[in-house]
């Protein structure tokens, strides 16, 4: 039986190796996939710039999905050039035609002066709280590192705010703003689950906080105890949000909202509840129609159905609030198929979605090619002393 | 005759029907069925004699506005939705 000198030594005889230098020019001529197998504490210390991070151990069923192409070149390397040299023969069996093991490894690459890539990932705690992020190839650290570094803006927590925060804090959205002016009342119990009984009469964007602080503390809350209106709406976007969910129960608010976004190029996740349906779609300016696309003024007060009267089914914001997580988790990591002009309606009594299609209107008040409205509208306040969400 | 959904909120216009069977051969026609038949949807659909701008008509799922309007046509089979804004939150 060999020892390991002498099955190194054998290895390296079979594989072709380059030192720091040659490396270099490789990469930097932009062929090959560089292919870092050290552990996890290793890589964290700092990696050769775009490199893949793939540990020795999974080296064989993870190498596919970072070089799918076997004929591309591949530079592999370790700390001093003896697991790659393992790791470029194990490659080679596999079929890959152009390895090179980097000789010295990434220790001889330092010390050359040679760029390197140090960047904050996620320590232990994290990666084993968010290991079923990481497990999933369009996640994984980089996309969990997006999502600790987003910052999503919530106005109202309530029935559609209290899923969508919830699972916005315990995706590790690392910064969540909720604007609320209301209270917690014994009716919100019923759907509004971010809050508790014991939160009774306390202000909802206290409570909210709270809860998602307890449930994950690497999240920021940014408590604003008031009502959005024209007055304070550009100091609280000045505070710098990537995304907004809109989980308001008043026209007023949504129209602000939807002006605000255009302006300042902000995606809204918007979602609407009443009874036992449910509405959600993205307004992504200038990629898509805008709440004034859809409906360009709201309608009458008299008109508009009383919140008071409307009632809805505990369960149904919990739906529609957590698709409008889901749609923001995609929008911040990049992934999937984004609800950019589709509206998606959830009919909970017969159990069915239904989408229709939303197209950007070139006459479009706000976002169309000659915009009439260029400053924030108050509208009437509809539901007058029934503000809390339906 | 053909299907036309009822949005929650104008139910209370509707008797409570979640879907109506309305005739027409235009989207004109159809709602003027209906609001024959239920005046009360006729001040939350029409506004200044034209579709209100704060509720939507979707034929197979297109929004009429895009298409060529009330005059739109209507097959027998067509799904056609109703959808005014909905605030709840």
């Amino acid at each position: 039986m060999p020892s390991y000198r002498e099955l190194l030594q054998q290895v390296r005889s079979e594989i072709s190796e380059v030192d720091a230098t040659h490396a270099r020019e490789l990469i930097e001529e932009g062929g090959p996939v560089v292919v870092d197998v050290r552990e996890q504490e290793e890589w964290d210390e700092g990696h050769i710039p775009g490199a893949v991070h793939i540990p020795r151990g999974h080296l064989e069923s993870r190498i596919e999905r970072a070089a799918p192409d076997p004929s591309r070149p591949v530079v592999v390397y370790c700390s001093a050039g003896n697991r790659s040299a393992f790791a470029a023969k194990t490659l080679a069996d596999l079929g890959y035609e152009d390895v090179v093991s980097l000789s010295g490894g990434f220790t001889d690459w330092k010390r050359n002066g040679f760029p390197v890539e140090l960047q904050a990932g996620l320590d232990a705690p994290r990666r084993a709280r968010y290991s079923r992020h990481l497990l999933i190839p369009e996640v994984g650290e980089a996309g969990q590192l997006k999502l600790l570094d987003s910052r999503v803006l919530l106005i109202g927590a309530g029935g559609l705010g209290s899923p969508a925060s919830l699972y916005l804090a315990a995706a590790g959205v690392g910064r969540v703003g909720i604007v609320d002016a209301d209270v917690v009342d014994e009716s919100n119990l019923q759907r509004q689950i971010v809050h508790s009984t014991d939160s009774l009469g306390e202000p909802k964007v206290e409570s909210a906080k709270r809860t998602i602080e307890a449930l994950n503390p690497d999240v920021q809350v940014i408590a604003y105890k008031e009502r959005l209106t024209s007055e304070n709406i550009e100091r609280i976007l000045a505070d710098g949000w990537d995304l907004i969910i809109d989980g308001a129960d008043n026209f007023p608010t949504r129209y602000l909202v939807n002006d605000a976004s255009v302006w300042h190029g902000i995606p809204v996740v918007h979602g609407s509840i009443y009874r036992f349906e449910g509405q959600v779609t993205v307004f992504k300016p200038h990629d898509g129609p805008c709440y004034r696309c859809l409906f360009p003024t709201p309608p009458p007060p008299e008109l508009a159905p009383s919140c008071a009267e409307g009632g809805v089914l505990g369960v149904l914001p919990g739906v529609i609030g957590s698709l409008q997580a889901s749609e923001a988790l995609k929008l911040a990591l990049d992934i999937g198929d984004p609800l950019i002009g589709r509206l998606l309606l959830f009919d909970a009594l017969s159990a069915e979605f239904t989408e229709v299609k939303l197209r950007r209107d070139p006459d479009c008040p706000v976002c169309g090619e000659q915009p009439t409205i260029t400053d924030y509208i108050d509208y009437v306040e509809f539901c007058a002393g029934t503000r809390e969400p339906a | 005759m053909t299907k036309v959904r009822i949005p929650p909120t104008l139910r209370e216009q509707t008797g409570g029907e979640r879907e109506l069977s309305a005739d027409g051969e235009t989207v004109r026609e159809l709602l003027d069925d209906l609001m024959g038949r239920f005046p009360a949807l006729r001040s939350q659909l029409v506004e200044d004699g034209d579709l209100a701008p704060f509720v939507n008509v979707y034929v197979e799922g297109e929004d009429v506005r895009t298409l060529d309007g009330v005059d739109t046509e209507v097959r027998p089979g067509s799904t056609v939705i109703l959808l005014p804004a909905m605030a709840g939150g």
